[in-house]
Protein backbone atom coordinates (compact mmCIF):
# COMPACT_ATOMS: atom_id res chain seq x y z
CA UNK A 1 0.00 0.00 0.00
CA UNK A 2 2.79 2.56 0.87
CA UNK A 3 4.90 3.62 -1.30
CA UNK A 4 8.56 3.28 -1.07
CA UNK A 5 10.64 6.43 -0.59
CA UNK A 6 13.98 7.56 -1.10
CA UNK A 7 15.41 8.02 1.94
CA UNK A 8 12.93 6.23 4.52
CA UNK A 9 14.43 8.60 7.27
CA UNK A 10 14.04 11.73 5.98
CA UNK A 11 11.04 13.81 6.47
CA UNK A 12 9.10 15.54 3.87
CA UNK A 13 7.28 19.15 5.01
CA UNK A 14 3.88 18.67 5.90
CA UNK A 15 1.61 21.80 6.52
CA UNK A 16 -1.17 21.83 9.02
CA UNK A 17 -4.49 22.36 7.50
CA UNK A 18 -6.96 22.16 10.25
CA UNK A 19 -6.70 22.04 13.98
CA UNK A 20 -9.71 20.37 16.45
CA UNK A 21 -9.16 20.08 19.79
CA UNK A 22 -10.76 16.57 21.04
CA UNK A 23 -10.27 16.81 24.84
CA UNK A 24 -8.46 19.66 27.13
CA UNK A 25 -4.97 17.38 26.54
CA UNK A 26 -5.64 16.03 22.86
CA UNK A 27 -5.84 17.45 19.26
CA UNK A 28 -6.49 15.94 15.79
CA UNK A 29 -4.83 17.25 12.66
CA UNK A 30 -5.09 17.85 9.45
CA UNK A 31 -1.80 17.82 7.65
CA UNK A 32 -1.25 18.50 3.78
CA UNK A 33 2.19 18.59 1.58
CA UNK A 34 4.44 21.22 1.05
CA UNK A 35 5.64 20.23 -1.85
CA UNK A 36 5.60 17.65 -4.20
CA UNK A 37 3.28 14.59 -3.96
CA UNK A 38 -0.75 15.21 -3.68
CA UNK A 39 -1.50 12.20 -1.75
CA UNK A 40 0.37 9.85 1.03
CA UNK A 41 -2.02 6.20 0.57
CA UNK A 42 -1.69 4.83 4.10
CA UNK A 43 -3.10 1.32 5.73
CA UNK A 44 -5.82 1.47 8.49
CA UNK A 45 -3.46 0.67 11.30
CA UNK A 46 -0.47 2.16 10.33
CA UNK A 47 1.78 5.16 11.72
CA UNK A 48 3.67 8.19 10.99
CA UNK A 49 6.39 9.74 12.33
CA UNK A 50 6.11 13.51 13.15
CA UNK A 51 8.75 15.53 13.90
CA UNK A 52 8.65 18.86 15.12
CA UNK A 53 11.74 20.72 13.82
CA UNK A 54 14.00 21.06 16.61
CA UNK A 55 12.67 19.60 18.97
CA UNK A 56 12.25 15.92 18.36
CA UNK A 57 10.32 13.07 16.63
CA UNK A 58 7.81 10.68 17.46
CA UNK A 59 4.95 8.45 16.26
CA UNK A 60 1.55 8.80 15.37
CA UNK A 61 -1.20 6.61 14.70
CA UNK A 62 -2.81 7.92 11.32
CA UNK A 63 -6.52 8.62 12.45
CA UNK A 64 -7.73 10.10 8.94
CA UNK A 65 -9.55 8.08 6.47
CA UNK A 66 -7.74 5.59 4.10
CA UNK A 67 -9.85 5.72 1.10
CA UNK A 68 -9.92 9.64 1.06
CA UNK A 69 -6.28 10.12 0.58
CA UNK A 70 -5.83 13.54 0.07
CA UNK A 71 -4.61 15.26 3.44
CA UNK A 72 -3.18 13.20 6.45
CA UNK A 73 -4.86 12.77 10.06
CA UNK A 74 -3.37 12.46 13.25
CA UNK A 75 -5.00 12.62 16.29
CA UNK A 76 -2.38 13.60 19.62
CA UNK A 77 -1.95 13.88 23.06
CA UNK A 78 0.47 16.48 24.68
CA UNK A 79 1.97 14.20 27.08
CA UNK A 80 5.51 14.28 26.13
CA UNK A 81 7.76 16.80 24.90
CA UNK A 82 7.47 16.92 21.65
CA UNK A 83 3.88 16.45 21.40
CA UNK A 84 3.10 19.72 23.66
CA UNK A 85 5.08 21.69 21.47
CA UNK A 86 3.05 20.16 19.00
CA UNK A 87 0.19 21.02 21.09
CA UNK A 88 0.80 24.47 20.33
CA UNK A 89 1.68 24.85 16.82
CA UNK A 90 -0.85 26.59 14.83
CA UNK A 91 -2.81 26.41 11.32
CA UNK A 92 0.12 26.75 8.45
CA UNK A 93 2.94 25.62 10.71
CA UNK A 94 5.16 22.95 9.48
CA UNK A 95 6.22 19.79 10.63
CA UNK A 96 8.08 16.64 8.73
CA UNK A 97 6.62 13.40 8.12
CA UNK A 98 7.95 10.46 7.79
CA UNK A 99 5.71 6.92 6.63
CA UNK A 100 3.55 5.34 6.54
CA UNK A 101 5.19 2.90 8.70
CA UNK A 102 4.10 -0.93 10.08
CA UNK A 103 1.63 -3.38 9.65
CA UNK A 104 -2.26 -3.02 9.03
CA UNK A 105 -5.67 -4.10 10.54
CA UNK A 106 -6.91 -7.38 8.64
CA UNK A 107 -9.76 -5.65 7.00
CA UNK A 108 -9.54 -7.97 3.58
CA UNK A 109 -9.52 -11.37 6.07
CA UNK A 110 -12.47 -9.76 7.72
CA UNK A 111 -14.82 -9.61 5.19
CA UNK A 112 -17.54 -12.11 5.29
CA UNK A 113 -17.12 -12.24 9.30
CA UNK A 114 -18.29 -10.23 12.06
CA UNK A 115 -16.31 -7.45 13.52
CA UNK A 116 -15.52 -6.00 16.87
CA UNK A 117 -13.61 -3.69 17.62
CA UNK A 118 -12.50 -2.72 21.22
CA UNK A 119 -11.34 0.78 21.97
CA UNK A 120 -9.91 2.04 24.89
CA UNK A 121 -8.80 6.02 25.60
CA UNK A 122 -6.77 7.07 22.96
CA UNK A 123 -6.93 3.57 21.27
CA UNK A 124 -9.81 4.68 19.31
CA UNK A 125 -7.61 6.47 17.10
CA UNK A 126 -5.76 3.84 15.15
CA UNK A 127 -8.70 2.28 14.83
CA UNK A 128 -10.90 4.84 13.45
CA UNK A 129 -9.18 4.28 10.06
CA UNK A 130 -10.61 0.63 10.02
CA UNK A 131 -13.79 2.21 11.01
CA UNK A 132 -13.94 4.77 8.05
CA UNK A 133 -12.80 1.24 5.50
CA UNK A 134 -15.24 -0.67 7.13
CA UNK A 135 -18.00 1.63 6.90
CA UNK A 136 -17.32 2.22 3.12
CA UNK A 137 -17.77 -1.19 2.43
CA UNK A 138 -20.08 -2.37 4.74
CA UNK A 139 -22.02 -4.55 2.91
CA UNK A 140 -18.38 -7.00 2.90
CA UNK A 141 -18.71 -7.67 6.60
CA UNK A 142 -21.70 -9.11 8.77
CA UNK A 143 -22.73 -7.14 11.94
CA UNK A 144 -20.15 -4.71 13.18
CA UNK A 145 -19.52 -3.57 17.10
CA UNK A 146 -17.69 -0.94 18.24
CA UNK A 147 -16.83 -1.01 22.01
CA UNK A 148 -14.91 2.26 23.45
CA UNK A 149 -14.18 3.80 26.90
CA UNK A 150 -12.80 6.68 28.13
CA UNK A 151 -11.76 8.16 31.58
CA UNK A 152 -14.45 10.72 31.85
CA UNK A 153 -17.37 12.07 29.57
CA UNK A 154 -14.75 14.74 28.42
CA UNK A 155 -12.29 12.93 27.36
CA UNK A 156 -14.23 10.79 24.19
CA UNK A 157 -12.59 11.30 21.19
CA UNK A 158 -14.48 11.85 17.87
CA UNK A 159 -17.95 12.47 19.61
CA UNK A 160 -20.00 13.65 16.89
CA UNK A 161 -18.94 10.68 14.88
CA UNK A 162 -19.40 8.40 17.71
CA UNK A 163 -23.22 9.78 17.76
CA UNK A 164 -23.01 9.49 13.97
CA UNK A 165 -22.18 5.82 13.92
CA UNK A 166 -24.33 4.93 17.14
CA UNK A 167 -27.57 5.95 15.12
CA UNK A 168 -26.53 3.56 12.47
CA UNK A 169 -28.66 0.57 12.30
CA UNK A 170 -26.19 -1.70 10.79
CA UNK A 171 -23.00 -0.56 13.69
CA UNK A 172 -23.73 -1.54 17.47
CA UNK A 173 -21.47 1.13 19.39
CA UNK A 174 -21.22 1.00 23.43
CA UNK A 175 -19.59 3.71 24.76
CA UNK A 176 -18.56 3.91 28.65
CA UNK A 177 -16.94 5.70 30.93
CA UNK A 178 -15.06 5.18 33.91
CA UNK A 179 -16.20 8.13 36.02
CA UNK A 180 -19.37 9.25 35.09
CA UNK A 181 -20.64 13.65 36.25
CA UNK A 182 -24.02 14.90 36.56
CA UNK A 183 -24.47 15.39 32.99
CA UNK A 184 -23.70 12.49 31.92
CA UNK A 185 -26.89 9.70 30.60
CA UNK A 186 -24.39 6.93 29.29
CA UNK A 187 -22.60 4.29 30.70
CA UNK A 188 -20.21 4.30 33.32
CA UNK A 189 -17.87 0.82 33.96
CA UNK A 190 -15.17 -0.62 32.36
CA UNK A 191 -15.26 -1.45 28.43
CA UNK A 192 -14.39 -5.13 28.51
CA UNK A 193 -17.90 -6.02 30.02
CA UNK A 194 -19.77 -5.19 27.35
CA UNK A 195 -18.07 -7.30 25.12
CA UNK A 196 -20.24 -10.15 27.24
CA UNK A 197 -23.27 -8.52 25.43
CA UNK A 198 -22.05 -7.55 22.08
CA UNK A 199 -24.08 -9.00 19.04
CA UNK A 200 -21.69 -10.95 17.03
CA UNK A 201 -20.79 -14.76 16.17
CA UNK A 202 -17.56 -15.80 18.04
CA UNK A 203 -17.01 -18.72 15.23
CA UNK A 204 -17.61 -16.02 12.33
CA UNK A 205 -15.96 -12.85 14.28
CA UNK A 206 -12.19 -11.29 13.76
CA UNK A 207 -11.92 -8.46 16.89
CA UNK A 208 -9.39 -5.63 16.79
CA UNK A 209 -8.23 -4.43 19.98
CA UNK A 210 -6.44 -1.47 20.85
CA UNK A 211 -5.82 0.40 24.48
CA UNK A 212 -3.57 0.59 27.30
CA UNK A 213 -1.97 -2.79 27.66
CA UNK A 214 -3.76 -3.31 30.96
CA UNK A 215 -7.31 -2.77 29.57
CA UNK A 216 -6.35 -5.26 26.46
CA UNK A 217 -5.31 -8.26 28.84
CA UNK A 218 -8.82 -8.29 30.49
CA UNK A 219 -10.48 -7.35 26.34
CA UNK A 220 -8.61 -10.86 25.52
CA UNK A 221 -10.19 -12.79 28.99
CA UNK A 222 -13.39 -11.38 28.04
CA UNK A 223 -13.46 -12.27 24.15
CA UNK A 224 -11.94 -15.48 25.19
CA UNK A 225 -14.50 -16.12 27.21
CA UNK A 226 -17.18 -15.69 24.81
CA UNK A 227 -15.18 -18.44 22.33
CA UNK A 228 -12.87 -16.31 20.37
CA UNK A 229 -9.63 -18.32 19.95
CA UNK A 230 -5.88 -16.17 19.76
CA UNK A 231 -5.88 -16.28 15.49
CA UNK A 232 -9.40 -14.18 15.61
CA UNK A 233 -7.90 -11.56 17.84
CA UNK A 234 -5.86 -8.64 16.80
CA UNK A 235 -4.13 -6.08 19.11
CA UNK A 236 -2.32 -2.72 18.11
CA UNK A 237 0.95 -2.30 20.53
CA UNK A 238 2.46 0.73 20.80
CA UNK A 239 6.20 1.16 22.27
CA UNK A 240 8.91 3.38 21.86
CA UNK A 241 9.25 3.38 18.32
CA UNK A 242 12.55 6.11 16.88
CA UNK A 243 13.56 5.06 13.48
CA UNK A 244 10.87 3.03 12.87
CA UNK A 245 12.57 0.79 10.08
CA UNK A 246 13.56 -1.78 12.63
CA UNK A 247 16.92 -0.87 13.32
CA UNK A 248 17.33 0.71 16.44
CA UNK A 249 15.86 -1.79 18.33
CA UNK A 250 13.97 0.48 20.91
CA UNK A 251 10.74 -0.84 20.13
CA UNK A 252 12.01 -4.51 20.58
CA UNK A 253 9.20 -6.84 21.84
CA UNK A 254 10.13 -10.26 22.07
CA UNK A 255 11.72 -11.52 18.39
CA UNK A 256 9.67 -8.50 16.69
CA UNK A 257 9.95 -5.17 16.12
CA UNK A 258 6.80 -2.99 17.10
CA UNK A 259 7.42 -0.73 14.14
CA UNK A 260 8.38 -3.41 11.12
CA UNK A 261 6.04 -6.40 12.77
CA UNK A 262 3.44 -4.56 14.51
CA UNK A 263 2.12 -2.39 15.39
CA UNK A 264 -1.08 -4.91 14.63
CA UNK A 265 -0.25 -8.46 15.28
CA UNK A 266 -2.53 -11.16 15.77
CA UNK A 267 -2.12 -11.95 19.33
CA UNK A 268 -1.19 -16.06 18.73
CA UNK A 269 1.98 -14.77 16.95
CA UNK A 270 2.65 -12.33 20.05
CA UNK A 271 1.05 -14.30 23.17
CA UNK A 272 3.96 -15.79 24.77
CA UNK A 273 5.40 -12.37 25.32
CA UNK A 274 2.28 -10.25 25.89
CA UNK A 275 1.89 -9.28 29.54
CA UNK A 276 5.40 -10.02 30.18
CA UNK A 277 7.45 -7.16 32.43
CA UNK A 278 10.71 -8.55 31.27
CA UNK A 279 9.87 -8.02 27.37
CA UNK B 1 -48.16 -11.90 30.54
CA UNK B 2 -45.52 -14.93 30.40
CA UNK B 3 -45.18 -16.72 34.33
CA UNK B 4 -42.03 -16.48 36.20
CA UNK B 5 -41.24 -20.16 35.35
CA UNK B 6 -41.13 -19.27 31.33
CA UNK B 7 -39.13 -15.88 31.99
CA UNK B 8 -36.26 -17.17 35.00
CA UNK B 9 -34.80 -19.90 32.72
CA UNK B 10 -34.10 -17.32 29.57
CA UNK B 11 -32.07 -15.09 32.32
CA UNK B 12 -28.41 -15.87 31.95
CA UNK B 13 -28.26 -15.14 35.87
CA UNK B 14 -30.40 -18.61 36.16
CA UNK B 15 -29.10 -20.70 33.60
CA UNK B 16 -28.47 -24.14 34.83
CA UNK B 17 -30.81 -23.95 37.72
CA UNK B 18 -32.98 -27.52 38.31
CA UNK B 19 -36.74 -26.26 37.76
CA UNK B 20 -37.65 -27.35 41.53
CA UNK B 21 -35.02 -24.75 42.64
CA UNK B 22 -36.14 -21.96 39.93
CA UNK B 23 -39.75 -22.68 41.19
CA UNK B 24 -39.06 -22.19 44.28
CA UNK B 25 -37.42 -18.85 43.68
CA UNK B 26 -40.38 -17.99 41.12
CA UNK B 27 -42.50 -17.70 44.35
CA UNK B 28 -40.79 -15.22 45.49
CA UNK B 29 -40.83 -13.11 42.43
CA UNK B 30 -42.50 -10.07 41.22
CA UNK B 31 -42.78 -7.75 37.81
CA UNK B 32 -41.90 -4.36 38.25
CA UNK B 33 -41.40 -1.11 36.46
CA UNK B 34 -39.46 1.64 37.08
CA UNK B 35 -40.02 5.02 34.96
CA UNK B 36 -36.72 7.39 33.68
CA UNK B 37 -35.40 9.10 36.35
CA UNK B 38 -36.69 7.32 39.25
CA UNK B 39 -35.33 5.63 41.95
CA UNK B 40 -35.03 2.08 42.97
CA UNK B 41 -33.40 2.10 46.16
CA UNK B 42 -31.50 4.72 48.32
CA UNK B 43 -28.25 4.20 50.19
CA UNK B 44 -29.03 3.53 53.69
CA UNK B 45 -32.94 2.29 53.00
CA UNK B 46 -33.90 -1.09 53.73
CA UNK B 47 -32.56 -3.34 51.48
CA UNK B 48 -35.52 -5.80 50.88
CA UNK B 49 -35.07 -6.80 47.39
CA UNK B 50 -33.00 -7.64 45.09
CA UNK B 51 -33.35 -7.26 40.96
CA UNK B 52 -32.98 -8.83 37.71
CA UNK B 53 -33.32 -6.42 34.96
CA UNK B 54 -35.13 -7.37 32.10
CA UNK B 55 -34.76 -3.87 29.79
CA UNK B 56 -33.85 -0.66 30.45
CA UNK B 57 -30.77 1.19 31.97
CA UNK B 58 -29.90 1.59 35.63
CA UNK B 59 -27.42 3.73 37.48
CA UNK B 60 -25.59 2.93 40.61
CA UNK B 61 -25.00 5.61 42.70
CA UNK B 62 -22.95 7.09 45.73
CA UNK B 63 -23.34 10.28 47.65
CA UNK B 64 -20.07 12.45 47.67
CA UNK B 65 -20.73 15.71 49.92
CA UNK B 66 -19.48 18.49 47.55
CA UNK B 67 -20.11 16.47 44.41
CA UNK B 68 -23.89 15.35 44.86
CA UNK B 69 -24.84 11.84 43.43
CA UNK B 70 -22.24 10.30 41.44
CA UNK B 71 -22.43 7.41 38.82
CA UNK B 72 -20.23 4.27 39.98
CA UNK B 73 -21.71 1.78 37.20
CA UNK B 74 -24.56 1.30 34.64
CA UNK B 75 -26.30 -2.23 34.63
CA UNK B 76 -27.87 -3.19 31.91
CA UNK B 77 -30.54 -5.97 30.94
CA UNK B 78 -29.45 -9.30 32.29
CA UNK B 79 -27.47 -7.47 35.03
CA UNK B 80 -28.52 -8.22 38.72
CA UNK B 81 -29.16 -5.14 40.63
CA UNK B 82 -28.42 -5.23 44.91
CA UNK B 83 -26.74 -8.09 46.78
CA UNK B 84 -27.46 -6.19 50.11
CA UNK B 85 -30.47 -8.19 51.05
CA UNK B 86 -28.29 -11.17 51.63
CA UNK B 87 -26.07 -9.68 54.67
CA UNK B 88 -26.96 -7.99 57.53
CA UNK B 89 -27.73 -5.10 57.95
CA UNK B 90 -29.57 -5.40 55.15
CA UNK B 91 -29.25 -1.53 53.85
CA UNK B 92 -28.51 -0.44 50.62
CA UNK B 93 -24.84 0.90 50.52
CA UNK B 94 -25.70 2.63 47.25
CA UNK B 95 -28.73 4.14 45.35
CA UNK B 96 -29.92 2.84 42.36
CA UNK B 97 -31.61 5.45 39.78
CA UNK B 98 -33.66 4.24 36.76
CA UNK B 99 -31.53 5.93 33.28
CA UNK B 100 -34.63 4.71 31.48
CA UNK B 101 -37.70 3.14 31.09
CA UNK B 102 -36.82 -0.40 33.31
CA UNK B 103 -38.53 -3.34 33.47
CA UNK B 104 -37.31 -5.92 36.26
CA UNK B 105 -37.80 -9.26 38.17
CA UNK B 106 -38.04 -8.16 41.78
CA UNK B 107 -37.46 -10.99 44.59
CA UNK B 108 -38.06 -10.76 48.01
CA UNK B 109 -35.40 -10.67 50.32
CA UNK B 110 -36.70 -11.90 53.77
CA UNK B 111 -38.95 -14.67 51.57
CA UNK B 112 -35.63 -15.68 50.00
CA UNK B 113 -33.37 -15.95 52.79
CA UNK B 114 -35.87 -18.15 54.65
CA UNK B 115 -36.09 -20.67 51.90
CA UNK B 116 -32.51 -20.70 51.22
CA UNK B 117 -32.10 -21.44 55.32
CA UNK B 118 -34.80 -24.33 54.64
CA UNK B 119 -33.11 -25.90 51.88
CA UNK B 120 -29.31 -24.93 51.56
CA UNK B 121 -29.15 -26.67 48.28
CA UNK B 122 -30.82 -23.82 46.79
CA UNK B 123 -29.29 -21.62 49.42
CA UNK B 124 -25.81 -22.41 47.74
CA UNK B 125 -26.63 -22.03 44.26
CA UNK B 126 -27.79 -18.57 45.01
CA UNK B 127 -24.60 -17.80 46.86
CA UNK B 128 -22.36 -19.13 44.20
CA UNK B 129 -24.24 -16.90 41.26
CA UNK B 130 -24.06 -13.57 43.66
CA UNK B 131 -20.43 -14.63 44.53
CA UNK B 132 -19.61 -14.42 40.66
CA UNK B 133 -21.38 -11.07 40.25
CA UNK B 134 -20.06 -10.04 42.77
CA UNK B 135 -16.54 -11.10 41.69
CA UNK B 136 -16.79 -9.75 38.55
CA UNK B 137 -18.24 -6.57 39.60
CA UNK B 138 -14.84 -6.32 42.01
CA UNK B 139 -12.15 -7.13 39.35
CA UNK B 140 -14.13 -3.89 37.28
CA UNK B 141 -13.87 -1.75 40.09
CA UNK B 142 -10.18 -2.51 40.28
CA UNK B 143 -9.73 -1.62 36.67
CA UNK B 144 -11.45 1.46 37.17
CA UNK B 145 -9.87 2.76 39.54
CA UNK B 146 -5.96 1.37 38.00
CA UNK B 147 -7.01 5.07 35.63
CA UNK B 148 -5.11 3.04 33.21
CA UNK B 149 -6.33 5.88 30.79
CA UNK B 150 -4.55 8.38 33.08
CA UNK B 151 -1.36 9.65 31.94
CA UNK B 152 0.75 8.72 34.58
CA UNK B 153 4.31 9.88 34.55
Amino acid sequence: MSAIRANPMAPDPWRIERIRRETPDTFTMELGPVVGETTRPFAAGQFNMLYVFGVGEVPISISGDPTRGTSLVHTVRAVGAVTRVMCALKRHDVLGVRGPFGSQWPLREAEGLDVVMVAGGLGLAPLRPAIYQILARRTQYGRVALLYGARTPADLLYRRELYRWGARADMDVQVTVDRGDNAWRGNVGVVPRFIATAQFDPLDTMALVCGPEIMMHFTLLELQKRGLTAEQIFLSLERNMKCALGFCGHCQFGPFFECKDGPVFRYDTIQRWFGKREV
Amino acid sequence: MRGFDALLPEQVFFQGMSPHALDTIAGCASNVRFAADEWIFQEGEDASRFYLLRHGKVALKAFVPGRGEVTIQTIEAGDVLGWSWLFPPYQWHFGARALELTRVIAFDGACLRMKAEADHDLGYELLKRFSQTIIERLQATRLQLLDVYGVHA
